[in-house]
């Protein structure tokens, strides 16, 4: 998938990958694609969930080797 | 000092701490910041405990939606899964002013993990008794002493506890035994044994298919320690499980697994077996225990709620006081036990299959999957809800 940002959120642990993830798409304009990696397992809950509750449209996620890719859609 | 100077800090709470806020049921308001999904599944528990569930990805513009809900007066404890976040929204919930903020050191995954030994009496012929309350997830086990040795039962995964205290307190681990094959934690009998060069003992019904070496625990062929004057004496008690079985120790302490707890009793479907297994429970329960002294002290594998635990955080009952208090001692009708234990039981426990397999040797998940398969309530009696 196409993004128009990619933020490195590997070897971060919790909170650290939302946050990064909150400040990396309040720079994306509407519309556009955020690709978030992170290394953290409870990223994948956290994140669908903060997803959820901001609006914005968890496109896509998968695992491979222990990192986790998500696709974000800014709202 | 002055007003400007003063600094207010986040402080942390040990399990131990929590432990002791739980069993004296002392007051205490909860901030989970995990989200809803973890939430729901398993939370902190305590009877004069409150408890409120904001993520803390929904606290991040700011934590003013958790402090109007959060009273003044109270001691706060924030939570989440590890650590982090709980610390991150601490942190601002002190800068905002409020006092007695704490986090929990290690999260709900430490907490999960956290045992605390409780000693639960003296032995008559010599030693002492302990219980291993694993709080978080409501999993008892016990360490017997005496002259120098000891022996555990029904260990958790976590098999350093029982190595330091066993150090601690001068004795050597010589036969480690599970009452039977769990199916809701996964047992660290064998881990321990092969630590501490134990003999590691398992109800052979209940261990047709382990794929490692064991030593067979057969009906009245006492265990003994401390020069041969504490004896486990194992009693064939199916119900739970086809193998379950009870240990009598130094014949006052009744080590019932999960046949029969303080507030309830075994369910039979763990195994798949319900409707085969009944007539097994009822059996052990109304037919055994019925026949043996009122004044047996009953020691179970689990607890369901925190009201189960005493002023110190033990859990225990007089036998004849669960002839008399507990609802699953008290079906006269055969027809009505049957459907108390096979119709409308809890959930199962989250991965039972799994963990069975791990227990019977046949999967080797590493420690980050059988922590991952321990997550969540135990849910091994039928009245749990």
């Amino acid at each position: 998938m196409n993004a128009d940002q990619v933020l490195d959120a590997k070897g971060l642990a919790c909170p650290m990958p939302i946050i990064r993830t909150k400040k990396a798409i309040e720079e994306l304009a509407s519309g556009q694609i955020l690709e978030v990696q992170t290394t953290d397992k409870g990223s994948q809950n956290d994140l669908t969930g903060w997803a959820n509750s901001t609006g914005h449209h968890l496109l896509e996620s998968a695992e491979d080797n222990g990192i986790y890719t998500f696709w974000i859609k800014k709202k | 000092m002055s007003e400007e100077t003063k600094q207010l800090s986040l402080m942390k709470m040990t399990p131990h701490a929590l432990t002791q806020i739980v069993a004296g049921q002392e007051e205490l308001f909860i901030l989970d910041v995990r989200n809803e999904a973890e939430f729901s599944d398993w939370k902190i528990e305590g009877e004069n405990i409150e408890i409120i569930n904001i993520p803390y990805f929904d606290l991040l513009d700011g934590v003013d939606p958790a402090l109007e809900r959060i009273p003044a007066s109270k001691r706060l404890l924030v939570v989440c899964a590890k650590e982090g976040s709980s610390q991150f929204i601490g942190e601002q919930i002190v800068e905002a002013g409020r006092e007695h903020v704490y986090y929990l050191e290690g999260g709900m995954k430490q907490w999960s993990e956290y045992l605390e030994p409780i000693k639960v009496g003296d032995l008559k012929s010599g030693g002492e008794i302990y219980q291993f309350v694993r709080i978080g997830k409501g999993c008892l086990s016990y360490m017997v002493l005496s002259g120098g040795e000891a022996v555990v039962i029904d260990t958790a995964r976590m098999i350093q506890p029982y190595i330091d205290f066993a150090a601690m307190h001068g004795v050597q681990i010589k036969h480690v035994l599970d009452t039977h094959l769990h199916a809701d934690h996964i047992s660290g009998g064998r881990a321990l044994s092969e630590a501490t060069g134990a003999s590691y003992w398992l109800p052979p019904k209940d261990a047709e298919e382990v794929t490692f070496s064991y030593h067979e625990l057969v009906e009245n062929e006492d265990l003994l320690i401390g020069d041969g004057k504490v004896n486990i004496h194992p009693i064939y008690t199916p119900g739970h499980t086809i193998g379950s079985t009870t240990f009598l120790v130094d014949s006052e302490y009744l080590l019932t697994g999960d046949i029969l707890f303080v507030a309830s009793i075994g369910r039979p479907d763990l195994a798949g077996k319900a409707e085969d297994w009944v007539g097994d429970l009822r059996h052990s329960l109304y037919g055994l225990y019925s026949g043996m002294p009122d004044g047996l002290i009953v020691l179970p594998a689990h607890f369901g709620k925190v009201t189960e635990l005493d002023k110190r955080g033990q859990v225990s009952a007089k036998l004849g006081d669960l002839f008399t208090d507990n609802p699953g001692l008290n079906i006269s009708d055969e027809t009505t036990f049957r459907r108390t234990v096979t119709e409308n039981l809890p959930p199962q426990p989250h991965a039972y299959q799994e963990i069975r397999q791990t227990n019977m040797g046949k999967i080797q998940p590493d420690e980050e999957e059988r922590r991952e398969m321990e997550m969540g309530p135990n849910r091994c009696a039928v009245h749990d809800h």
